[in-house]
């Protein structure tokens, strides 16, 4: 088994130990349906690759019932009061700090000496964190379970929304909508006209990346619909540039769009905000600075 | 243009709130009928996806280390930290953490994240330097609450845009090998130096873009905690005792905690 199968398997067992944790929290207002969101989503990371495609279907089904009819709640996790809290942290100090930095600089460790994937580094930074804070702290791996399953049903369902996005992503090829998308902009494009062409491939790859929810899964459609064709082979733009700073628009889009969940509306679940769009709304107009910054400098730099 | 279906429901569907799951799976199954799918073929190719895309559900394995941080205070120390610093203001400690993604982000270091970094450490030392010589009263009070969601909010646009707009400037960045291979593809070669260098100015303007909100949200903090004072006057001979210096964050930031 490769790295990366295994933090599925560990991950999947982990929210597996939530649904348990759910199942016997008398407390939980949802107990039921919110036990079965996890323990139907924690199968579904742990053995992903050995299930069959349709079932894992099903499963999404499931999830997406159990999600859209309220079924998700929130339980007792056996928090401290808040003088007892405090009296931790005056103990404690900064050597809180300690088990929060070995995820990072773990990872960074972990992938420069084996050479492995970032992911499988934040693999094992993240078991050898849980490991120190359990000594540290002095806590039980039940109560880091608990405490997971807390964080976990603050997110709530929108913790697994990115992997829907992703899933939709595929749909959406399939139904050619990118090449709708390319077609359509580059039958109204003047194509005579090089700024014409620049803003088109720019805005193009910032509005497909709202679409997708992702610039990667952009870029080639975009690039080789209109990119390649009507800014490099047609006005001579210098191909470094102009990929660079498509790829960079698209990134414009990414934060305007909540098809980008796990930027945008997993973080205001993480955040508590009231409003899971506050992130985006304030995005906006950031993002049309940086898209007008990279067409002007697409303009300047690359004819 | 009947393509586009999926994109008119997800646009209707998300402007109405419903919810995104639902909304998703009811997008994806036209779209796969338009494109002349049955529907079970429409289920195997979601399931597929799916679990081809579970790696951006990996960061819920760092949950118990920070849940566990968390139960021990960690907040309260980053804000109790922040509370002795008094040159640290929302808005340079966003800017602060803007510069450290950037630069850590160019050498290829994914230091940060929404989970990692912003709900553990960044927002609580925000939140907690807006706090600073405020009336306890104050700090329950709407208003507060109100600004204490636009500083977390400033937090998280920090990480997007020092993660975004920093992270073509690593020559074996994945987005770069990406670019590289669809140029390739079409016929023009591109070295992977050239696009790194490249990257550089929209790094430098994303860098002036967060610093001019970091310097609006700290102005918007001034002006806050002047008329919070106005609304809360302090009982006389009581001045700079530092309250909420050992209240725990806001109660916004605890409602679901």
């Amino acid at each position: 088994m490769n790295g990366i199968d295994a933090l599925y398997l560990i991950t999947g067992f982990a929210i597996m130990a939530f649904a348990v944790l759910t199942l016997t929290d008398r407390d939980h207002p949802r107990r039921l349906g919110t036990s079965a969101f996890w323990m139907i989503f924690g199968i579904s990371l742990a053995f992903g690759q050995w299930l069959p495609d349709v079932v894992v279907g099903l499963a999404m089904l499931a999830l997406a019932l159990l999600a859209a009819t309220g079924q998700l709640g929130f339980g007792n996790y056996g928090q401290l009061s808040d003088e007892a809290r405090q009296a931790r942290r005056k103990r404690l100090g900064s050597r809180l700090f300690i088990p929060a930095l070995v995820i990072p600089v773990g990872t960074f460790l972990y992938t420069l000496t084996t050479g492995q994937s970032a992911l499988v580094g934040l693999g094992v930074a993240t078991v050898l964190a849980f490991a120190v804070a359990l000594l540290l702290l002095r806590e039980s791996p039940a109560t880091g379970m608990q405490e997971g399953r807390r964080l976990a049903d603050a997110i709530g369902w929108a913790a697994i929304l990115p992997q829907f996005l992703a899933a939709l992503g595929l749909l959406f090829d399939q139904a050619g909508v990118g090449q709708t998308i390319a077609g359509l902009v580059s039958s109204v494009v003047p194509d005579t006209s090089l700024v014409a062409c620049v803003i088109a491939y720019c805005v193009g790859m910032a509005v497909f990346t709202m679409l997708m929810g992702n610039g990667f899964a952009a870029f080639a459609v975009i690039t080789s619909g209109i990119g390649y064709p009507l800014v490099i082979a047609l006005h001579g733009g210098n191909p470094a540039i102009v990929g660079v700073l498509g790829m960079l628009s698209g990134y414009c889009g990414t934060l305007m769009t909540p098809m980008a969940a796990n930027f945008n509306i997993v973080p205001a679940a993480l955040l508590e905000l009231d409003d899971r769009y506050h992130i985006i709304r304030a995005q906006i107009l950031p993002a049309l600075v940086m898209l007008a910054a990279n067409i002007s400098l697409m303009l300047l730099l690359a004819f | 243009m009947l393509s586009l279906i999926g994109v008119a429901i997800i646009v209707i569907g998300l402007a109405l709130r419903l919810n995104a799951l639902l909304v998703v799976l009811v997008a994806g199954f036209s779209s796969g009928l338009v494109a002349g799918m049955s529907p079970t073929e429409i289920l195997a190719a979601l399931g597929q996806a799916f679990t081809d895309n579970r790696a951006v559900s990996l960061f819920i394995i760092t949950l118990p280390v920070i849940g566990l941080l968390e139960r021990n205070g960690l907040r309260d120390q980053a804000e109790h930290l922040v509370q002795k610093l008094r040159a640290a203001s929302a808005g340079r400690i966003s800017f602060s953490y803007l510069v450290l993604r950037k630069a850590t982000n160019a050498f290829g270091l994914q230091l940060g994240g929404h989970p990692a970094m912003i709900r553990p450490l960044v927002a609580p030392m925000s939140v907690g330097a807006a706090e600073r010589d405020l009336p306890e009263e104050a700090l329950s009070s709407p208003r507060f609450k109100a600004l204490s969601q636009r500083i977390r909010v400033l937090n998280a646009v920090s990480e997007n845009f020092g993660n975004f707009f920093s992270q073509l400037i690593f020559v074996a960045s994945g987005g770069l090998l990406l670019i590289k291979s669809v140029l390739d593809k079409s016929g023009a070669s591109v070295s992977l130096a050239d696009m790194a260098l490249y990257a550089i100015p929209t790094a430098l303007v994303s860098l002036v873009v967060v610093f001019v909100l970091c310097r609006r949200l700290d102005a918007r903090i001034r002006r806050e905690q002047q008329l919070l004072r106005e609304e809360y006057p302090q009982p006389s001979g009581q001045t700079n005792a530092t309250p909420g210096k050992d209240t725990f964050t806001t109660s916004a930031m605890e409602s679901h905690s």
